[in-house]
């Protein structure tokens, strides 16, 4: 176990610093990393001074290294569009994000446990058929397009919710719904799967032999088990929300993370744009870490030797 | 997003044989209207009109025949604009398959048929790959480098050759303890030849299914960076961008938000299911129960 942990450290220490490189080329990619990295009304001790503190005039590898010594450190740069250190400018943000997110996987997790139970315990019943219908269609359907759907529908014709911004719970349902989306199909038909895998298994016909009620036996007994795939699962979603967040807070002028990269972007705000996609990274492999590192502790059958 | 077998399995129908026809017939729509969309659309993607701009769908109050789905903010005609839309999603998909499912494939053959250092070069490469979540690397990319098609390719093709990678890698690697490999090593076939004569026909089955699987999600993937606008830029007409713009005007004209949706909805959905059926097609063993 403690090997496995150690490997697993080490993988996620190797995608995070291949994620640097990743930006650090995509900064070279463009030319001059100094008219990137600066505003457009710096003077020319600026993009002096600049040259050397990326050591232009240096080896390839001693410029990486500068960068990376600085990204380590969480240094990017300055944003120029809100004149604050680019990363304690999306640390700020990262809240909104995560409150996000984690609607959203709320959301996901309310609508599949039910629908996968019961498409299990009523196989080839209209619950099962329905939830089969809903996971084709999701899949297809972009969240972004779910979003505009959502406004168009609950907010402007039966002005339910509001459409945009951050504040009361109320703010939070439509783009909970639209991020939460995509993985509903996903889980649904995992939990329906290892749900029927164990409503055949022994002990399950043990209990219905020795007249435990169905209910009991379904919601219970066979769903404690069945979950354990969905657990894992969820960690994964829930990085890959982060990911989908930067879209659905475009749609729902969301103030997180995501929002303030696209903007960024537009604005030419290069130290922001870095910044976000190393915090991405960051978090999306930590995520993943934990979740495998939470294998062994969920299913004690499978830890790691 | 990442994780291809998975998402697939999902969409997969119970005890499906039939050859899905109204899925290919979609797919073979879209293909169409990509091909020969000028003289199919009954009007210029970019005819401004404005004295019949917002105007309904056809069979809405207020609509007009020559309109079939209505007109946007400048009178241009949603159908038309459908139809030049599909023709840059095809484009782009086309191009990101082919180079990423290349790319993806050449390096999960070697990863699996050398093993040793190859085999952990391009491992870790497709894991740092699949650590940098697809949107934020898209957006560093388009921060740098001009907007338009080439970029979304080469942001497509970075993020999906994990895909073909991954799941050559694992063939081949059960692919050369087979007898013919062995065979074919002793017997002095050269390893480029082994590789096209003898490893490609293998792996045919698999790529075309991610490729099929791959289509409908580089449609997703094409209009979500064009509705941020940093894919496709107009005059050129894409889904996305049609979403974009159908965005200000959400509250009088539910159409351009619901038509080009529908188009990219559909798309995905029917190359989701003609990509099921081939998987079970050609592997009855991987079929759901």
């Amino acid at each position: 176990m403690r090997q496995y942990i150690y490997k697993r450290l080490w993988q996620g220490a190797i995608a995070i610093v291949g994620a640097l490189f990743i930006v650090f080329i995509a900064q070279r990619l463009s030319g001059d990393p100094v008219a990137l990295l600066l505003p457009m009304d710096a003077t020319e001790e600026d993009f002096a001074a600049m040259r050397v503190e990326l050591g232009l005039d240096r080896p390839f590898v001693v410029q990486f290294g500068l960068f990376f010594s600085d990204a380590v450190r969480g240094d990017f740069g300055d944003s120029y569009l809100w004149n604050q250190p680019a990363m304690s400018l999306l640390l700020d943000r990262l809240p909104a994000t995560l409150e996000l997110a984690l609607a959203g996987l709320v959301f996901a997790i309310l609508l599949a446990v039910p629908l996968g139970v019961l498409s299990a315990a009523y196989r080839g019943g209209w619950i099962d058929n329905t939830a089969k219908l809903f996971a084709m269609l999701g899949q297809a359907m972009p969240g972004f397009w779910v979003g505009l759907l959502l406004i168009v529908v609950i907010a402007v014709k039966l002005q339910w919710l509001p459409a945009y911004g951050r504040g009361t719970l109320a703010h939070l349902i439509l783009p909970a719904i639209a991020l939460g989306w995509y993985p509903v199909a996903a889980m649904t038909r995992t939990l329906r799967s290892s749900m029927l895998d164990i409503l055949e298994s022994d002990y399950i016909r043990m209990e219905r032999a020795v007249g435990i009620p169905e209910r009991l036996i379904i919601w219970r007994y066979a769903l404690r088990n069945a979950a354990v795939p969905l657990v894992t699962m969820i960690g994964v979603y829930f990085a890959n929300m982060l990911g989908g967040a930067f879209v659905i807070e475009v749609v729902f002028a969301w103030p997180g993370v995501g929002r303030t990269v696209v903007e960024a972007v537009f604005a030419r705000d290069f130290p922001v744009v870095q910044a976000g996609v190393v915090l991405a990274s960051v978090v999306f492999v930590v995520v993943n870490l934990i979740v495998d590192l939470s294998y062994g502790f969920i299913d004690p059958r499978i830890r790691h030797d | 997003m990442t994780d291809i077998t998975r998402d697939a399995e999902i969409t997969t129908t119970e005890g499906q044989s039939g050859f899905p026809f109204i899925a290919a017939t979609v797919l073979t729509i879209v293909v169409v209207c990509a091909a020969f969309g000028p003289w199919l659309a009954p009007h210029a993607a970019d005819a401004i009109s404005l004295r019949d701009a917002m105007t309904p769908p056809a069979w809405e109050e207020g609509g007009e025949s020559g309109f079939l789905l209505g007109t946007d903010n400048l009178g241009r005609d949603i159908l038309s604009r459908i139809i030049a839309g599909a023709r840059v999603s095809v484009v782009i998909a086309a191009y990101a398959i082919l180079l990423s499912g290349g790319i993806g494939a050449a390096l999960g053959m070697i990863a699996g048929y050398f093993g040793g250092v190859p085999d952990s070069i391009i491992s870790r490469l497709i894991d740092v790959q699949m650590s940098v979540p697809s949107l934020p690397l898209a957006l560093l990319f388009a921060s740098v480098l001009p907007p338009g098609e080439g970029m979304v390719i080469l942001v497509i093709v970075m993020t999906y050759w994990t895909w073909y990678a991954r799941i050559v890698r694992g063939e081949v690697l059960s692919l050369r303890e087979r007898d013919f490999i062995a065979l074919a090593k002793v017997a002095g076939v050269s390893t480029p030849i082994i590789f096209i004569r003898h490893l490609t026909p293998n792996i045919l089955n698999t790529m075309l299914v991610l490729a099929t699987l791959q289509f409908g999600s580089v449609i997703v993937f094409e209009a979500g960076l064009s509705f941020l606008g940093l894919g496709i830029q107009p005059p050129q007409v894409s889904w996305g961008g049609m979403l974009s713009d159908g965005r200000n005007f959400i509250e009088v004209a539910w159409w351009l938000i619901t038509i080009p949706g529908i188009a990219i909805m559909a798309s995905c959905l029917a190359s989701n299911i003609l990509g099921d059926w081939l998987r079970d097609t050609f592997d009855p063993v991987r079929r759901q129960l």
